[in-house]
């Protein structure tokens, strides 16, 4: 069973702030979501997992410099920025 | 609808600026909601260019319009949603650079479902795409836009992207064509990504031999995509080939669909130049869980990137756990946070065996199948969506909705080609006709619409 602190820690993990509201609503919506999913229990442990679904194997190119974006470019659609860099939230309370 | 050769026959004798000017007037008018931005100025002077001689190209002179979530240089690109509806790309995607350099007039970009999570376009922070046949119904997702451009004569081919039947769901609800490439065909360059290891960018358009052109185009190598098969494409005429046709019989629809899916067999039992056969595929029992469960963990993955610090939207800055969760609250809708919410815990401690490594299991299974399929037939077909087209509001409940996906997203799993084409109306809706093919067989899969496409005009089979 899904519980409210089941959809609360999955939305901690997400990193997503959930209303109450919305907390009732996916609780029932991830259950039978999650029900359907089952139906994934019926296949056998055996079979190989597929990862990739075309067959590549590593490509190498030549390790030089090439053309990147300036740093205007990098930075044109950040909304906090100082001195030329992003400036990010609190890592530390 | 307007096809390249119509096209380019009437900017033979009118000027290619009037008739972007008609088309924008057009698109002006319109209720179907199909863009998000439009590119007005950019459009008249590429066709200005066109006009003096200075537009060269296999799309020369061409309105082609783009999906949202592909990356546009300098033209917002918002991927239908709040957390980017400012966002301005400083670098075209791959498959961009390639229609410019073809000389195409790019005139706009599409609305979708937002991240393309969806089979309806109701999850757009932009409002719903309607469907060019009935207004109150929907016009597919999660390319609605893409579709709805080509079928109200908004642009004459556009891109879309299918990650699970993105491409091929409003081309069958809108009666055009799309099709959705083998993986690794087309480059990801540039598109933003919702679950890498199932998308493909690809063609919409108004004819298979349109549809071919566009693919022609965007196909090819790319470094700058660690995926890119290194393959480019092109089409060639098979006119004598007989086709080995596989019916498979784990996807069908309801009556309505069937009607007219069982009209189509029975002309193709009546041809002279093919066999069918029907096929079953066990694995396809699985398919549609396993599809989800792989797309909403790389949906968890990638979309942990929109964290209001280096684009997108942003709020007053605050602890990061605090930041991070009220930004992308904000910024994220319903149908994303769901995604993300359930690949994150499909991926979290304790889970990812029971659900994420089970799911690659089936891709396996599927892969076998469609393997095994193609040993034995050239193509295998199916109704491309098991209904028509929805009322707008109609698919309340996600669940409901992930079901009507259920012909489609095998085919993703698997990483092969796919087409969608119109087969024809039921009470005045479109109904599509899908057709699937072995790993990198797109020239086998156009030929066949192609001979199909000739049968249902001579037999008139298609008229509404």
């Amino acid at each position: 069973m899904i519980t409210r602190d089941d959809v609360l820690h999955i939305a901690n993990l997400a990193k997503i702030q959930l209303s109450d509201e919305e907390v009732e609503k996916f609780k029932d919506e991830f259950q039978s979501i999650l029900d359907y999913f089952d139906i994934l229990d019926e296949v056998e442990e055996e079979i190989e997992p597929t990862f990739t679904v075309i067959q590549l194997r590593n490509v190498f190119r030549e390790d030089a410099p090439g053309e990147c974006l300036s740093r205007e470019e990098a930075m044109m659609n950040a909304k906090h920025v100082e001195n030329g860099y992003f400036k990010g939230p609190k890592v530390v309370e | 609808m307007i096809g390249v050769a119509e096209w380019k026959e009437r900017v033979e004798s009118e000027k290619c600026y009037d008739l972007v000017s008609e088309m924008l007037e057009r698109i002006e008018r319109s209720r179907l909601n199909a863009y998000i931005t439009v590119i007005e100025n950019e459009a008249l002077r590429k066709a200005e260019e066109y006009d003096k001689g200075e537009l060269k190209g296999k799309l020369a002179g061409i309105p082609v319009a783009i999906k949202d979530n592909i990356t546009t240089k300098g033209i917002r690109t918002t991927c239908a949603s709040r957390i980017l509806h400012d966002y301005v790309p400083p670098f075209d995607a791959h498959v961009v650079e390639r229609l410019k350099a073809e000389g195409a007039i790019i005139i706009g970009k599409t609305n979708m479902d937002e991240f393309a999570m969806g089979t309806t376009t109701e999850t757009s922070f932009f409002g719903v795409v309607r469907n060019p046949y009935d207004e109150d119904r929907v016009a597919g997702g999660s390319s609605g836009g893409s579709g709805a451009v080509v079928a109200g004569e908004e642009a004459v081919m556009s891109l879309g992207s299918d990650t699970g039947g993105s491409i091929r769901c409003p081309a069958s609800f809108c009666g055009v064509y799309g099709l959705k490439p083998t993986y690794g065909l087309v480059s990801r360059y540039g598109l933003i990504p919702y679950a890498n290891s199932l998308e493909q960018i690809g063609p919409m358009a108004s004819s298979v031999e349109d549809l071919a052109l566009l693919l022609e185009v965007i196909a090819g190598k790319d470094a700058r995509d660690s995926t890119n098969a290194g393959r480019s494409f092109e089409f060639k005429g098979q006119t004598e080939k007989k086709f080995k046709i596989g019916v498979v019989k784990e996807m069908g629809g309801n009556d309505e669909v069937m009607g007219r899916f069982s009209e189509v067999l029975e002309m193709l039992n009546g041809l002279t130049d093919g066999e069918v056969v029907e096929v079953s595929m066990p694995s396809f029992r699985y398919a549609l869980a396993a599809y989800y469960v792989i797309a909403m963990s790389e949906a968890s993955s990638n979309l942990a990137r929109y964290d209001g610090v280096r684009y997108g939207l942003a709020s007053e800055l605050d602890s990061w756990s605090r930041y991070f969760s009220k930004v992308r609250a904000e910024g994220f809708g319903e149908e994303v946070k769901r995604r993300i919410m359930l690949g994150s815990y499909a991926l979290s401690a304790g889970y990812y065996g029971k659900y994420y490594l089970k799911a690659l299991k089936v891709r396996t299974l599927v892969r076998r199948d469609f393997q095994k399929a193609f040993s034995q037939v050239d193509v295998l077909i199916s109704p491309t969506m098991p209904s028509l087209p929805f009322r707008i509001g109609e698919l309340a409940d996600p669940l409901t909705m992930y079901k009507a996906d259920v012909n489609t997203v095998a085919i993703n799993l698997a990483g092969i080609p796919a087409l969608s084409m119109p087969a024809g109306f039921v009470k005045g809706l479109p109904v599509g006709l899908q057709i699937m093919g072995d790993y990198f067989s797109e020239n086998t899969i156009l030929n066949f619409a192609l001979m199909l496409e000739k049968r249902f005009s001579e037999t008139g089979l298609i008229e509404d």
